[in-house]
């Protein structure tokens, strides 16, 4: 069926109410956010409107610079992990039966739900000297005694990988259970043993889907502000994190939009590159 | 001895079982079709022979080594699925490939197989296209140049040609077992289409619920059929009721003369319409009425209402009956063209 490109006004209708819902909830705040940002703080009070780039300004230093890095380096390792660990895993959970793939998914979707909080201080307890996993290993006899695992990077790394992991499983599921099973035998009967086949046929068959998982969890962790707050140092928080702050408990609303802006820009920039390249080595 | 041999493989899935107690031998550089409706078990088989699913019992040996527990990768085989699988991240040239970079040979050396696959699948030039960029017909050749690329012992086919339309299907199953002729690799082809089988085996092995009916070259498959499923099955055929009391035997309630039962009182006997011949009513023949005549130019067939029963007879235009709907026929049963088999 072939579709006609829309004529006359009211073809549009159908889009008109995504459109209102779109402007309402995103477009909007998302202006209203970008003016803000270049409004003037009243000291002890709220924001006039103004026009000046003092709060762009005030980001541009080594310590904003730092965090910066710091965040989308977290975000990427965050991202990378979650897809090495999550592709295997969905490659053999859509191999399974029916009825084991149901169950795999609802647990998937109930740790999904879990709150930022819960996780965070699920982990923190784990994580700690008197209840954590390390008293576990001492009673094994692996470990002398127990010892306290946060704050530190890696228990940053674990909730968010934790909390990352399901979506991450969830975007790829689609894509993998529609991949040809045929492909990965035909590999074997080529000569490739089951190893060889996963790297050689499903990886490269993925790649776009690989890449849009990385982008979307890349996201997805970027804006994390809780985690790195309970399981981390202050070295480890994050950019979310002291939007946060600025916008919550310092009270100034311009700093935290232009801050808010400046992460999308980036963001955006990153991602455009990430396409950019994953086209050219399409061409290639 | 060289060649491909099934002892007494079975494969069960839970209560049912697919394939049941089978022995085969296919001699080397011998075409052999595994032909039967779907659900038989042919598919089974060939994914056993394959390594993809292994026998719950029996035996499989290539040229003596027994191979039932050996990894597919490491069978040396090669194989085109029903669905092609090639490759869509890759090029025809890199599919054709696979198989070689995979054992690790020298670039130099693929290319050059490359090309000389091409050029055996008459695609040279084809090979930096993308694989999505193909007709049907070029697939399939690149997907049989790939299981050929390194030259295997074994190849294996299922139903690589059910994708392809009618008239591509008969041309690519005459350069399927040209190709085959030439290179003297024993091949295995599963099929469901019996034109198919009859045109490219050596032999031709008609399976039916998990076992063996017959297995014998085509043209004994089509004259001599072994039972009523395989006379059916192949080609067309008219099966007609016969029954030996006292020496006399009569067929659809008729008597007629010269056909022998053997020891059996009731048999069914297969005759194919182009031997059925149609005469004059009385003088010993079936007596029938014509019912309908369908002429498609290339061959005429007369339908005829015996008793209820209705026999179809083929003829070339050039013996083109003489008769209209309605009118009462004779059918000479010649004794020689009659395949008698058990009820």
């Amino acid at each position: 069926m072939r579709r006609e490109p829309p004529q006359r006004l009211v073809d549009y209708a159908p889009i008109a109410f995504p459109a209102i819902m779109l402007t309402v909830f995103f477009v909007i705040p998302f202006a209203t956010m970008i003016a803000v940002s270049f409004f003037q703080r009243q000291q002890g009070g709220f924001y006039i409107p103004a026009f000046q780039l003092a709060n762009y300004e005030r980001f541009l230093s080594l310590f904003f610079a730092n965090v910066l890095g710091f965040s989308l380096m977290l975000a990427i390792v965050v991202a990378i992990c979650c897809v090495l660990l999550a592709l295997p895993f969905t490659y053999l959970l859509a191999r399974m039966s029916r009825k084991a793939q149901v169950v795999w998914l609802v647990a998937l979707l109930s740790v999904l739900s879990l709150s930022e909080v819960i996780i965070g201080f699920a982990w923190s307890t784990l994580f700690s000297r008197t209840a954590g996993i390390t008293n576990l290993l001492v009673m094994m006899g692996v470990m002398s005694e127990a010892k306290a695992l946060l704050p530190s990077f890696g228990a940053v790394l674990t909730g968010m990988v934790y909390q990352a992991f399901p979506y991450t499983v969830l975007v790829l599921y689609p894509a993998i259970v529609r991949l040809d099973p045929t492909l990965t035998e035909a590999a074997r009967t080529l000569g490739a043993s089951p190893l060889k086949a996963f790297f050689t046929v499903v990886v490269p068959a993925l790649r776009n889907t690989i890449t849009a998982t990385l982008i979307m969890v890349f996201i997805f962790a970027l804006g994390s502000y809780l985690l790195p707050q309970l399981l981390g140092r202050p070295q480890h928080w994050t950019l979310s994190v002291l939007i946060t702050d600025q916008a919550v408990y310092q009270s100034n609303m311009p700093f935290a939009a232009a801050m808010a802006v400046f992460l999308v820009l980036v963001t955006l920039g990153l991602v455009a590159l990430t396409a950019f390249v994953g086209r050219k080595g399409e061409a290639a | 001895m060289s060649g491909l041999a099934l002892s007494n493989v079975t494969k069960e899935f839970g209560a049912f079982t697919a394939v049941n107690n089978i022995d085969i031998t296919v001699p080397h550089g011998t075409f052999v079709c595994l032909l039967g409706p779907s659900g038989c078990g042919k598919t089974t088989l060939l994914r056993m022979i394959a390594g993809l699913d292994l026998p719950t019992s029996g035996a499989i040996k290539l040229d003596g080594d027994d191979i039932t527990r050996v990894p597919t990768h490491k069978r040396n085989l090669g194989m085109v699925f029903q669905s092609l699988a090639l490759f869509p991240h890759l090029t025809v040239g890199e599919n054709i490939a696979y198989p070689l970079r995979i054992r690790g040979v020298a670039k130099e050396e693929q290319k050059k197989r490359v090309d000389e696959l091409l050029a055996m699948i008459h695609l040279s030039g084809y090979a930096d296209r993308p694989v999505s960029k193909l007709s049907g017909g070029q697939r399939q050749r690149v997907a049989i140049a790939r299981a050929l690329s390194i030259s295997p012992k074994l190849f294996l086919l299922d139903e690589p040609l059910s994708a392809l339309d009618a008239k591509l299907r008969e041309a690519m199953q005459v350069e399927l077992r040209q190709l085959q002729q030439k290179l003297g690799i024993t091949t295995i082809v599963v099929t469901h289409d019996q034109r198919e089988a009859m045109t490219m085996a050596d032999t031709v092995v008609v399976m039916s619920k998990g076992e063996i009916r017959q297995a014998a070259s085509p043209i004994e498959i089509y004259r001599r059929p072994a039972d009523t499923f395989v006379a059916d099955f192949i080609g067309s055929t008219n099966l007609l009721d016969a029954e030996a009391k006292g020496g006399a035997v009569t067929v659809l309630g008729q008597p007629v003369s010269g056909i022998s039962l053997g020891s059996a009182a009731k048999a069914t006997l297969s005759v194919r319409p182009e031997d059925v011949h149609l005469t004059a009513p009385g003088n010993g023949a079936l007596s029938g009425t014509v019912t309908f005549v369908r002429d498609l130019g290339g061959t005429i067939e007369t339908f005829v209402d015996v008793a209820g029963r209705q026999i179809v007879a083929v003829s070339t235009p050039r013996a083109r009956p003489d008769v209209t709907v309605g009118q009462p026929v004779g059918i000479t049963l010649l004794p020689d063209v009659c395949v008698v088999l058990a009820k």
